[in-house]
């Protein structure tokens, strides 16, 4: 097909010629840029913005660039399965477990714990207020009006929340009452206030959800909504792309005085999130 | 006189038509012949056209072409591309083969022939039917045609147009080139008379183009006599009832 | 309301305070679809005015598959692309995976069929109503590909505008491909699903106006150089409006 416009050519031609060098000028600085490292996340650290905080301290002191992909522990782990991490942060011990044991992780390392919390509507139909976890969900799966939103998405926060329903003895509430929205706790934080529903979650994501509605917090610190955060640098054996040396570098600051200072000065709303672990 | 076109017993049917467009028709063109193609509607004058010009696929019987024969077929209503008339033309002469600054000059000429010397550049769809229709005719003129076939070239035309595009349908039949024109190319004989077939449900222009008139109905020849003999009813009937009786309904 | 309201003002306090990340964000959405536009149009312009021409034996097929191919969700292509350039997957060894090539491969293989169908209809409307007329001056298949494309320009126009419309706007694909990745994937839509998610709505909707506002323009782009180009080559021939 030989189309010969000539006739027409003239002044659009430099146009389009210039707009290619641009375009080629913004590829490559999108590619030359400091070594990056692809971490695979909770959603929670993304949506509470505490890699956006720590990003910028990790810059400086490793000369890394985080590439953070924010998904639930299940699929974070998955994702490095497949080798397109180079890091995980998880925050499912059992599922962590498995990982190790599955020869898919190099070392694995706690770094920080937090907690969760159990939220409600303000005016508790359910009577759920109170110290004790196992009596606060009995009591909500025996409400007949009481519902429930789970995340469903094998994150580390739908697990715990499985766990607890476990060890009180209970099954969740059958049928419309339990929405299971396989999705992340910022979505599940916004159909529980949009439903007036209970619903598990991770202290950073409630503090720094914006929309928290007629929700509250209704139960708190009890030992078993106990959250630790831990690390994994995925094994080289398994996918020899892996940077395994940046990923190690990258541990090895957070787990060092610097970056558990910054995890310890993490704040949201004015509340500390996160103890930093790593000394223990 | 020498057949340049023949056909054998054909038979078209247009994709999935019930009916057949054209069956059994033979026909065979003289060079120099002026053959109109009369017909109600529908008849198959317009199909006739498109299989002598090679645009469609014949089920049955048999096409015979003289050998290196160049054929143009004008449309009732061209169809021409948003550029200007001189692109227009110039672009099937490129199409053809021609490197393109030899075509631009022979369509500047073709342009010329058909009296739209001024609107050379100006856009095709500007233009004035009568004027696109001569624009068309410069096209087909451009190709230097041994065979020019129409297909009702002034359907869609004032009387003023078509009397002007048919002025120039009977100068090109002639042979006739305006004086200030170079020949088309050496050793093609200026004064020979051009093959003619053309559609027409105007009568009077059937009278003053044609030497020659087809009668078409429901895709048959159902008469093919020469002019005088067509528009003599008696010797007519003698011939064809069914074209007597197409005549006499068609004139006042 | 008062979300909408609160809304409209952080979109028009952004558009003019010029602020750094959010000009970045739709820097990118514009880059990653104008790229995947321009790939899926220069393969698939052709690809559908030729389509619109030539006949072959189980054509028929081929248009019926493209025209499914248009409706397709985009977070199927998303899937697709991300198995395929998962490290695990056949091409795990370009490491495009959570990074803009990988976004404009998505978005390409999205609006691809699109432009294809679209540009398919345009080019065989015109070839069933005149194409005899090109073939009779010699036109061939190709030939008649090209200028019937050529002289359909202003439709074709439409259709890659409609192309970076549709790519411009989707989430899936970009969203899995891509990561969402703050300060490399991050594009209007994945972002506006964040702060949504965030429960950041007047935020979401302040990005969501200034998508709007963006393909509005483009609309509006387009409108004009429609115009203009009627005021040049005339209004459609009067023949067309007859037949």
């Amino acid at each position: 097909m030989s189309a010969r416009r000539g006739s027409r050519g003239g002044g659009g031609w430099r146009g389009w010629r210039a707009l290619g060098l641009l375009w080629a000028l913004a590829a490559i600085m999108v590619t030359a840029r400091a070594q990056t490292l692809v971490v695979a996340s909770t959603t929670s650290l993304e949506q509470s913005g505490f890699w956006a905080y720590l990003m910028p301290r990790v810059r400086q002191a490793t000369g890394l660039e985080l590439k953070v992909v924010a998904l639930g522990t299940g699929q974070a782990l998955d994702l490095a399965r497949r080798g397109d991490a180079d890091v995980v942060v998880a925050h499912d011990p059992e599922a962590e477990a498995r990982f190790m044991a599955e020869g898919w992780g190099l070392r694995r390392h706690e770094v920080m714990v937090s907690d969760f919390v159990l939220v409600g509507p303000r005016d508790d139909p359910a009577g759920a207020r109170g110290g004790d976890i196992l009596g606060a969900l009995r009591r909500v799966a025996a409400a007949g009006e009481a519902r429930f939103v789970s995340r469903g998405d094998q994150s580390g926060t739908h697990w715990a929340e499985q766990r607890l329903w476990a060890l009180a003895g209970v099954s969740p509430p059958a049928g419309a009452r339990y929405r299971a929205c396989g999705c992340g706790m910022g979505q599940a934080l916004n159909i529980a206030a949009g439903l007036g529903a209970y619903t598990l979650s991770d202290r950073a994501t409630w503090l720094s959800f914006r929309q928290p509605g007629a929700l509250a917090v209704l139960v708190e610190g009890d030992a078993r909504l106990r959250n630790p955060y831990s690390v994994i640098v995925v094994h080289p054996a398994r996918h020899p792309h892996v940077q395994a040396v940046a990923g190690q570098r990258f541990v090895d600051w957070l787990r060092g005085p610097d970056g558990q200072a910054a995890i310890a000065t993490f704040r949201l709303q004015g509340q500390s999130v996160f103890r930093p672990l790593a000394g223990q | 006189m020498s057949p340049c076109l023949a056909l054998d017993d054909v038979h078209v049917r247009l994709g999935r038509a019930a009916q057949a467009a054209l069956s059994g028709v033979t026909l065979r063109v003289q060079v120099g012949e002026r053959v109109a193609l009369v017909g109600a509607n529908g008849s198959g004058k317009s199909t006739l056209l498109r299989v002598l010009m090679g645009l469609l696929p014949v089920q049955q019987g048999q096409i015979w072409r003289a050998p290196d024969l160049r054929v143009a077929l004008v449309f009732q209503q061209p169809y021409l591309l948003r550029m200007s008339a001189l692109h227009n033309v110039a672009l099937a002469l490129w199409w053809q083969g021609r490197p393109w600054r030899q075509a631009c000059e022979r369509a500047q000429q073709a342009l010329h022939a058909v009296g739209l010397g001024g609107c050379a550049h100006r856009p095709a769809r500007t233009l004035s039917g009568g004027q696109q229709q001569r624009l068309a005719l410069a096209r087909a003129w451009a190709q230097q045609p041994h065979v020019w076939l129409l297909d009702e070239p002034t359907a869609s035309l004032d009387p003023h147009a078509s009397a002007e595009v048919e002025a120039l349908i009977r100068a090109f039949a002639a042979g006739a080139a305006p004086a200030d024109l170079a020949p088309a190319a050496p050793g093609q004989q200026a004064a020979q008379g051009r093959t003619l077939v053309f559609s027409s449900h105007h009568l009077g222009q059937v009278r003053r183009l044609a030497s020659r008139v087809v009668y078409l109905e429901a895709g048959r020849i159902r008469a093919d006599v020469p002019v005088d003999v067509f528009f003599d009813a008696q010797r007519l009937g003698q011939h064809s009832r069914e074209a007597l009786a197409f005549l006499q309904a068609e004139m006042p | 309301m008062g979300a909408l309201t609160e809304s409209v003002g952080i979109a028009w306090q952004w558009l003019w305070s010029g602020d750094a990340r959010l000009w970045q964000i739709v820097g990118r959405s514009l880059a990653v679809s104008a790229s995947a536009c321009a790939l899926a149009c220069l393969i698939g312009l052709p690809l559908g005015a030729w389509l619109g021409v030539a006949r072959f034996r189980g054509r028929a097929v081929v248009v019926i598959g493209i025209n499914t191919l248009m409706a397709v969700p985009s977070v199927v292509v998303g899937l697709v692309v991300y198995l395929l350039l998962s490290r695990s997957g056949p091409l795990g060894f370009l490491g495009w995976l959570f990074s803009f090539p990988a976004m404009v491969l998505a978005q390409t293989l999205l609006v691809l069929p699109l432009v294809v169908g679209l540009a398919r209809q345009v080019v065989q409307e015109v070839e069933q109503r005149h194409g005899e007329q090109l073939r009779a001056l010699g036109a061939g298949v190709g030939t008649r590909a090209v200028w019937l494309a050529w002289d359909e320009r202003v439709a074709l126009l439409m259709v890659v505008i409609a192309a970076f419309a549709r790519a411009v706007a989707e989430v899936g694909a970009v969203m899995i491909v891509g990561g969402n990745i703050e300060g490399h994937t991050r594009v209007m839509t994945t972002a506006i699903a964040l702060e949504t998610s965030k429960g950041d709505l007047p935020l979401a909707l302040g990005l969501g106006l200034v998508l709007l506002v963006v393909v509005l323009g483009l609309h509006a782009l387009v409108a004009l150089l429609r115009q203009a180009s009627q005021r040049w080559a005339g209004p459609s021939a009067a023949w067309e409006r007859l037949a």
